[in-house]
């Protein structure tokens, strides 16, 4: 196996794009180690973008922020102004493993790793956020759920990589939260995890909102019937019941040891009503 | 294929070791630098034994490959005492019986020493969340989480 820490994406990208055996990008380590060590993976070249200067950035960008795919989630935590605007991402990324791994963990590893029941991944899809990707045809915008297709497979080309990613300029009386649901109350996985944007109008009267659901499908899914639900309401009963039906009417998850079928569809109506009321609140207060 | 040549700090002091590519850096420091504190327990980031700093950035260092440690500032718990002065969270663990077969020592050590460098005056909740990465089969927490905070206590003068 061999290892390459470019300093620039386009060396990385030809690297990536010239090597005919496996090759894997490495950010934080903390899934891809675990698959090398367990035989899951085995790869002939690893690409360690961390030396790559937009990777590793939080930059204000066009009313919104860039946040580089190998940004830490405890870097996430600590910028002084990434919180304030968007929590849900931020408590997203945070909710991933223990201190150590938040010390590695990044977002562009979460979505890249192509897990479902990814905690950052349904948070950034809520939010609107776009993924730039780069390779050897240049860079493309690309929202994030269009990245990953399925199970460990993502819409990507061979050589690209996500390089950073775009959040816009929140809009006034905009809110977001993400909830996950775990059987204790830390270091597991999803269950079923919710992210909910959602705009009001100076009268209380949502105008927008976004709704994502992970880990009842086989890929993060961007729930429109279930935003459609509280758009032109206040976000009363009626509506939070619609939106309940709605995200249970997109589950498609499997039984595992986590949760059955019928236990993860109930839990998605549940988590999305109180996501939305977190998003709600949030939205009022800003 | 060749070795990497990787220059490090380690507990302050410069250091350099040879590695393959697959090698972690809890291999490194156990095999190449005879650095034996830190444990290797799970291998996969669910257990902490292997708990170290990077540039002071707590991490589990069976997660990250030896050659990315090239530049790099580490700690471990060979760092922790001064000479033959213990840690106040060395005394305390003592005091407290906060240990029993000591795998998991290290790691919560150097764990513990990464929390109250960023937080003085934590809570029982902070440190229980804190170390929630750190596990130890023998004691149960109470006692691990109990000498953190008289710890704590001593170091801030309280």
């Amino acid at each position: 196996m061999r290892y390459e820490a470019p300093n620039s994406l386009d060396q990385a990208v030809a690297l990536l794009s010239k090597e005919s055996g496996d090759a894997r990008v490495l950010a934080g380590g903390t899934d891809l180690l675990v698959q090398m060590r367990t035989d899951l993976v085995d790869p002939v070249l690893v690409v360690d973008i961390k030396g790559i200067a937009e990777t590793r950035q939080i930059k204000e960008e066009g009313g919104g922020f860039r946040i580089g795919a190998a940004v830490t989630g405890a870097e996430l935590k600590e910028h002084p102004k990434l919180k304030a605007v968007w929590p849900g991402i931020v408590e997203a990324a945070n909710l991933i493993g223990s201190t150590q791994i938040q010390g590695r963990a990044t977002m562009g590893g979460n979505l890249c790793n192509g897990s479902p029941a990814a905690d950052s991944v349904p948070a950034l899809i809520a939010a609107g956020a776009k993924a730039t990707v780069v390779g050897s045809k240049g860079r493309r915008d690309v929202p994030v759920e269009d990245i990953m297709i399925g199970p460990r497979k993502l819409s990507l080309s061979k050589g690209e990589i996500v390089a950073s990613f775009l959040l816009p300029p929140k809009p006034a009386r905009t809110g977001e939260a993400y909830l996950r649901f775990i059987p204790r109350t830390e270091m597991d996985i999803a269950v079923v995890g919710c992210g909910v944007c959602l705009t009001l109008d100076a009268k209380g009267t949502c105008t927008a909102a976004r709704v994502s659901l992970g880990a009842v499908a086989p890929r993060p899914l961007l729930v429109a019937p279930a935003a459609a639900a509280l758009v032109g309401t206040t976000l009363n009963d009626a509506a939070m019941q619609k939106l309940d039906a709605a995200a249970r009417a997109a589950c498609q998850p499997i039984d595992d040891k986590r949760g059955t079928k019928d236990y993860r569809i109930k839990v998605a109506g549940v988590l999305v009503r109180r996501a939305a009321q977190i998003a709600l609140e949030r939205a009022r207060k800003g | 294929m060749a070795k990497h040549h990787v220059t490090a700090t380690v507990n302050g002091d410069a250091v350099e070791f040879l590695c393959e590519t697959q090698e972690t850096l809890l291999d490194c420091l156990r095999d190449q630098l005879g650095l034996t504190g830190t444990k290797e327990g799970c291998s996969t980031g669910d257990c902490g034994a292997c708990s170290v700093t990077v540039d002071g950035r707590l991490v589990c260092s069976c997660l990250m490959l030896g050659v990315e440690a090239q530049g790099r500032s580490i700690g471990t718990i060979e760092g922790v005492a001064k000479g033959d002065e213990l840690h106040p969270l060395q005394r305390k663990f003592l005091e407290h019986a906060a240990l029993q077969c000591g795998i998991c020592t290290p790691g919560f050590l150097v764990a513990a020493k990464a929390l109250l460098e960023k937080e003085p005056n934590p809570s029982e909740t902070e440190v229980r969340y804190w170390l929630a990465g750190n596990l130890c089969r023998c004691t149960g927490y109470d006692k691990i989480v109990r000498a953190v905070l008289d710890a704590a206590s001593e170091m801030r003068g309280a």
